[in-house]
């Protein structure tokens, strides 16, 4: 076991962790954040995706010792309150989902998009979002989406 | 897929990666584990201790050294998009490795990773032989420079030995591009292209059309004779030994060759 010390959503966080374990299942099973969802766990599908300092990653492929000493952000940490953060607000008015799975992934991938590219023009949105799979929605929703929260200024 | 258990230490500089790694024949390195975690979920890779060296942060630079641009070995692809030098001395680094994977891999994977893991598919290990990078390394018994042509011996195999640690990887200052054929988002090269202007020559190399990246040096040849792009680029399939798979069938992976050394010469 190796004890890591990290901030989640905002909390410290102190666990002892197999060395194997990884980021998703720690945040899934150990913290009992099950916002996080596993499609393919095999780097693909982006459904895992959080914010490790601020930038999306793909929590199947990280181990959780790696993470020791860094922020991370998953869906759960959005919101304030009862008030939606601009992104989770967007696909929400936009209707950027249907059965919802990959969603928290592509929020999280459309934050980090928007911090580096403050105005992405579609095509940029649809290149940024490249690293998650939607089986649902056709994606045309959730560039609507983004192109809303971009001009919401999230 | 959960990887079989393993013993983990952070190295906290290069010497002691180099003295972790001698005290277990099947220790490895970890940079940004987009390669190594994926091949170790499938048990294709069980190594017994994994050294990280994901924390050096001293090893994430790209800086100018006279007429040659250093980078090293733990920078970002997603640096390498932004950095400013490059853009202006080297664009082709950047131009690679913004089509490496996805945002979401560009974020950890680095450029020694990519080429110490050896993929035959791998995009910047084409653009460094293509450009005769030295890739500086460090071992027990000190530092050496390898030339970037001595450097890939086989699929997923290199001139490292077992303690080594590649510290930084240095490029000439010249114009070039990249082309990158896939069919889906996300994917790896069905063929890539890269041309670049060294010294005044052209030189061109080639990505998933062998077992390791490839010079295409009769294209070379024939442009140094005086030919034209798209009679040049008739030869971007000599001496090559492009692979079948589900992507592509090796005949149509020669084709590709031809039609992006092609657009790429005349592109430079
Ligand atoms: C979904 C997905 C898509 C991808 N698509 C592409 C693509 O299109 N093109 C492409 O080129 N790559 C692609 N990659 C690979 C990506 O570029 C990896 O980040 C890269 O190959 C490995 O870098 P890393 O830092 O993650 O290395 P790691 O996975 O940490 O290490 C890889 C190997 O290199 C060794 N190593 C790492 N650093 C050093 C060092 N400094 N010295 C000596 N040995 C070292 C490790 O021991 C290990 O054997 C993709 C990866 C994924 C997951
Ligand atoms: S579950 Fe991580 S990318 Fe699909
Ligand atoms: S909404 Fe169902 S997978 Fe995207």
């Amino acid at each position: 076991m190796t004890r890591i010390a990290l901030t989640v959503n905002g909390s410290r966080c102190e666990a002892d962790v197999e060395p194997r374990q990884l980021l998703v299942y720690f945040l899934r099973d150990q913290l009992g954040l099950k916002g996080t969802n596993v499609g393919c766990d095999t780097t693909s599908c982006g459904a895992c995706t959080v914010l490790v300092d601020g930038e999306s990653v793909k929590s199947c492929t990280v181990f959780a010792v790696q993470a020791d000493g860094c922020e991370v952000t998953t869906v759960e940490g959005l919101a304030q309150g009862d008030e939606l953060h601009p992104v989770q607000q967007a696909f929400h008015e936009q209707h950027a989902l249907q059965c919802g799975y990959c969603t928290p992934g592509f929020v999280m991938a459309t934050i980090s998009l928007l911090k580096e590219n403050p105005n992405p023009s579609e095509v940029e949105i649809r290149d940024g979002l490249e690293g998650n799979l939607c089986r649902c929605t056709g994606y045309h929703n959730i560039v609507k989406a983004v192109q809303a929260a971009a001009r919401a200024g999230a | 897929m959960i990887p079989a258990a393993f013993e983990y230490e952070r190295a906290g500089s290069v010497d002691e990666a180099v003295a972790l790694l001698g005290r277990d024949e099947d220790a490895k390195l970890l940079a940004g584990g987009h390669s190594l975690i994926p091949t170790m979920r499938l048990r294709f890779s069980r190594p017994s201790l994994l050294v990280d060296i994901g924390r050096l942060d001293d090893l994430r630079y790209v800086r100018e050294n006279r007429d040659r641009i250093a980078i090293g070995a733990l920078t970002r692809h997603a640096e390498l998009i932004r950095d400013p030098m490059l853009r202006e001395h080297c664009a082709l680094i950047g131009e690679a490795a913004a089509l490496i994977g996805d945002p979401q891999v560009r974020h950890r994977g680095t450029i020694g990773g990519s080429v110490a893991h050896g993929d035959p598919a791998s995009d910047l290990g084409t653009i460094l032989l293509t450009l005769d990078a030295e890739l500086v390394a460090r071992g027990p018994r000190g530092e050496r420079t390898i030339p970037a042509a001595a450097f890939f011996s086989g699929p997923f195999e290199n001139a490292l030995e077992h303690q080594e640690v590649l510290t930084e990887i240095r490029v000439p200052k010249a114009a070039g591009t990249y082309l990158k054929y896939v069919r889906r988002a996300h994917d790896w090269a069905t063929v890539g292209v890269a041309a670049a202007r060294v010294d005044g020559r052209v030189q061109v190399g080639l990505t998933s059309m062998g077992p390791t990246p490839l010079r295409a040096r009769s294209v070379e040849d024939a442009l140094a004779d005086g030919a034209s792009p798209a009679d040049a680029a008739a030869h971007a399939a000599d001496d090559t030994m492009p692979p079948t798979d589900a992507t592509a069938s090796s005949e149509y992976r020669a084709h590709l060759a031809q039609v992006l050394v092609r657009r790429a010469l005349e592109r430079l």
